[in-house]
This record gives structure tokens, sequence and C-alpha cells, in this order.
């Protein structure tokens, strides 16, 4: 059961970004671009799905496991450190350079087109990358 | 700034927005598991036992939604203007960056914020002030 929810739940997230135009790298640039010529669409995609995550997400806390007796793995961290400041700077301006975030580059890997394929490739090497490095400074 | 109204799809982003609000309650009400991209596709790289089929169940259903798109006759538009080397500059930025920072726009942008989480908060706020910045260099600066 848990196969087939967590399978439901990337379907529904992969049509979520398509029927929103997340999926498309050049209306994520749009949407970045607020100097030029802006594009707003992509503040309503965060304000839709927040606002039915709030109400989720206040509902997790209060379980200890899930509705199919897993149990309930919500992050723990507090601490505003270099690693989320740097990692999220990097981020933002890879995702800004192309208009692709994790999420909607598998939606295009989904395409067989070259490109995505290309970044797709690139991202998993830069988290290859991570996992070498945090390995060797665990030691 | 202008605002350009010919781009804006408002219906169509809020109710794509919902439906990624919905699959976000999906896998933490059935599963117990936030839904962030980057970690739920990073971890696989680090694969512990027993924490393996959810996360390739969820990437499948990923894929699926464009097979699926595709088949009702509605295939995604994807147009990406950059040339290979930025391609594969921002693929190592946005996979080690992710994994650093601890989420992405849906980690920390959707499921961290919902759950007002000041780290997320502050990483969304950093990743999208980046982003700004960026694309003003490449559009407005370096574009000539």
């Amino acid at each position: 059961m848990l196969i087939i929810a967590a399978l439901a739940a990337g379907l529904i997230f992969g049509i979520g970004l398509i029927v929103s135009g997340m999926a498309n790298p050049a209306k994520v640039l749009g949407f970045l671009d607020v100097t030029g010529n802006w594009d707003p669409s992509l503040a309503l995609v965060m304000v839709g799905a927040i606002g039915v995550g709030v109400v989720a997400f206040a509902i997790a806390r209060r379980r200890p496991q899930s509705l199919l007796q897993a149990p309930m793995r919500l992050p723990t961290a507090t601490d505003l450190d270099v690693r989320l400041v740097l990692g999220s700077l990097a981020f933002g301006v890879g995702w800004g350079l192309v208009g692709f975030c994790p999420g909607p580059a598998v939606v295009a890997l989904g395409t067989g087109l070259p490109k995505p394929i290309a970044f797709v490739i690139a991202m998993l090497a830069g988290m290859l990358v991570f996992e070498w490095l945090d390995r060797k400074r665990a030691g | 700034m202008t605002i350009d109204w010919a781009a804006f799809t408002p219906y169509a982003s809020l109710f794509g927005g919902v439906l990624i609000g919905i699959s976000a309650a999906m896998l933490v009400l059935l599963n117990g598991r936030v839904a962030g991209v980057s970690g739920i596709v990073g971890s696989l790289l680090r694969p512990t036992a027993g924490d393996v089929a959810w996360r390739v169940a969820f990437i499948v259903g990923l894929l699926s939604a464009t097979l699926l798109a595709t088949i009702v006759g509605r295939p995604p538009t994807i147009t990406v203007s950059a040339g290979y080397p930025l391609l594969i500059v921002a693929g190592l930025l946005v996979g080690f960056g992710t994994r650093l920072g601890g989420g992405c726009t849906s980690g920390h942008g959707v499921c961290g914020i919902s759950r007002f989480s000041m780290r997320s908060v502050v990483a969304t706020l950093v990743f999208m002030v980046a982003g700004f910045v960026a694309v003003y260099l490449l559009r407005h600066v370096f574009a000539g």
C-alpha cells in the first residue's frame, strides 16, 4: 500500500507541475525575471500548494503514525547554519541559470528530450559530489 | 518591472499548486514522509535497506505524469533555451546545493513553509533571491 500511495503521490505531483506550468523552464525563468517582464504565475503555485500543505502538516504533526501505520518522519533540524544558506544559494543560482529545479527536471526527463537528460545527469553528479564530500567529512 | 499579462496563468497555476499540495498531503498522511524531490532522489544515492521502494515509486509517478499527459494529448511544454555548458553547470549547482541545503522548491518551499519551519523559510528566501539575481545578471547585464 505504501508503494502505491507513493506512486500516486508522485503522479499527482507531476501532473500538478505540468498543469501549473512549472515543468517548463521558460515559464520558471519568466517568474524569476522580476526586473524584466514578470510572469507572477508561480507565486500562485506556491499559494495553492502551501494552502493545502498547511492543513496536511497540521494534521500530520499530531500523529505518531501515518494513516497506513508508517512512522511519521518529519524533519527535526532547527539550526540556521552555513550549510543551509550556502546550499540554498548554490541551488538558487543553478535554478536561475536554466529554470530547472529537481521536480520539474524529473518530469521533463520523462519526455526523453536530450537537454533534460543532460541536466538530470549533471544534477545526480552534483548530488554524488555532495555524498562523497559528506562521507569524507564524517570520516 | 512590468507584468507579463500574456504569460500569466493564474487559474492553471493555482490549480496545479493545489495538486502539488494534495500530493504532499498524501505522502505525509499516508507514508509519513516529506515530499521533497531533491531528498527523495538524493537519498537513493546513499540507499538504506527498506527505504528505497517508496522513493523509486514516487519518481516513477513523476515520470508517469509526463507519459499520461502525452497519452491524453496534452504533452508538457518544455522549453529549454540554455545550452549544454550552462545546463551542466546549473545541474551540478542544483544537485550539490539542494543536498547541502537539505531541500529544494518542494521540500523547503512547499512542505517546509507549510510546517512553518524557520529553516525552510530562510532556505526559500535565499534560493528565490539567488534565482532572481542569476536571471537578472544573465538576461539584463551579460546578455548585452
